[in-house]
């Protein structure tokens, strides 16, 4: 197999991950909605943080902007900085068990959320809401289930 | 394993780069105007991955509409002719009335209220991220949306179109932050001013003095002062009037009529054109009867 067909495997993931960001959903669940860009670029930067580093996290972060709506470079710095916390750390976190992993992620989750807030609040004076944290514990919930599905992948294509 | 990063810059360098080009982004974004342009072309880019996004709804309602059985469709048939008799009706009663309003807004030599072309658009996505109520909608400037267009459905008004791609478009919805409008309350005539506060249920009406004449129940309609939305759509219905001494204003919540977080149609409103046409024959006629009278 082309070794370079293998990286679209990579891009593939995240590009699922961003059309799971803008899929229509019912009102009642969608302040649930986990960051899945955030979680699959998390995963990648902590296997493969030669492949998939700041360039990825900052252009996946400014697709998300466009998608999303909000003030363009909002969700690129907060990707950034998440992505640059992870690939520092990756020999670390990639010791925890997953249940650590998916608790130091909801750490990570909820300081991208206030690092988004805090731009929001300064430049379109936004209110904070404790409803908009809801996605980092979503995000804990679903971080187990990612994890496996995304190894199980990289093995299969056997991405390195 | 390879080492980490064995080429290019390091990586707090790489973070530091990323950080400057963000918070440059955000610079160009927020605080010049050459952003609305810059946004079109980038909605119009990234609008094939909505289409993709939908894909699964649409296939979920294409199904359940296959299988839906010939008994319910014949149901939903009859109801939909007996709404259809039932707005006719009224609308014969409406045209005679519009030619009546015509007619008298002549006499007071005021521009006629005229009706603008109208474009159905489907919803591509409603984004409400909780800190930007948007929308995306399947037309573009190839259907003849321009920016600043008002949006309406069948309760109330949505918003407006804020950036253009050839085949779609991007709406602020009236609930989010950076949105206020003007209305008029319709008991009174009172104008006021319509914000968002990012809550998809409720706006808040602001700078009303204490001695406003405002209830709970009172119906808000577009004023038209905005020179965005045409005059006389509902927007909101009061909920809430907080008389507070201690604070400079009235403080007043109202619940917008259209159902912001479930849009899947909205209907496009080309606003009419200046001080377009009277009707030709009642101008005429008017004349008559002012050469009559002299």
């Amino acid at each position: 197999m082309q070794n370079s067909w293998r990286f679209l495997i990579i891009h593939l993931t995240l590009l699922l991950a961003l059309l799971l960001n803008v899929m229509p959903l019912p009102a009642a669940v969608k302040l649930f909605r986990p960051d899945w860009p955030l979680l699959v670029l998390c995963y990648w930067v902590l296997a493969l943080p030669n492949r998939t580093s700041i360039g990825t996290a900052f252009v996946l972060g400014f697709l998300v902007d466009v998608m999303v709506g909000t003030v363009l470079g909002v969700n690129a710095f907060g990707y950034s900085l998440i992505c640059f916390i992870v690939a520092a750390n990756h020999l670390k976190i990639r010791n925890f068990s997953v249940l650590q992993q998916s608790l130091l992620f909801g750490l990570l989750l909820a300081l991208y959320h206030l690092v988004v807030f805090w731009f929001s609040h300064f430049l379109t004076g936004v209110y904070f809401r404790a409803a908009y944290l809801w996605p980092v514990a979503t995000g804990m919930i679903v971080w187990p289930y990612l994890f496996w599905f995304l190894r199980r992948t990289r093995r299969q294509f056997k991405i390195q | 394993m390879k080492p980490l990063l064995d080429r290019g810059p390091s990586l707090p360098l790489r973070l530091f780069f990323a950080l400057l080009a963000s918070v440059g982004l955000i610079t160009l974004d927020h605080y010049t105007n050459s952003s609305v342009q810059l946004r079109g072309y980038l909605t119009a880019t990234v609008s094939p991955l909505f289409y993709l996004a939908n894909l699964p709804q649409d296939m979920v309602f294409g199904a359940s509409e296959q299988f839906m059985s010939q008994q319910k469709l014949l149901e939903e048939n009859r109801t939909l002719k007996d709404t259809l008799l039932l707005q006719n009706g009224q609308l014969q009663r409406f045209q005679f009335l519009q030619q009546e309003n015509d007619k008298l807004r002549a006499l007071l030599g005021a521009s006629p209220v005229t009706e603008g072309k109208r474009l159905i658009a489907e919803v591509l996505a409603v984004y409400s991220h909780p800190f930007s109520h948007q929308i995306v909608l399947n037309k573009g400037s190839r259907d003849g949306v321009i920016v600043g267009q008002p949006l309406i459905d069948d309760l109330g008004v949505l918003g407006q179109v804020v950036s253009v791609g050839p085949s779609s478009s991007r709406a602020l919805l009236i609930a989010d932050n950076t949105h206020a409008m003007s209305a008029r309350v319709e008991r009174t005539g009172q104008s006021v001013v319509a914000e968002g506060i990012g809550q998809s249920d409720s706006l808040r009406l602001i700078h009303l003095p204490h001695s406003t004449d405002i209830s709970e129940g009172d119906r808000l309609l577009t004023s038209g002062l905005d020179g965005v939305f045409p005059e006389g759509y509902p927007v909101a219905k009061v909920v809430r009037v907080h008389r507070d001494a201690r604070q400079p204003f009235l403080q007043v919540t109202a619940e917008p009529y259209a159902k912001l977080d479930r849009i899947r149609y909205a209907l496009l409103v080309w606003p009419h054109q200046g001080i377009s046409s009277a009707d030709p024959q009642i101008v005429e006629e008017l004349k008559q009867a002012e050469q009559g009278q002299d």
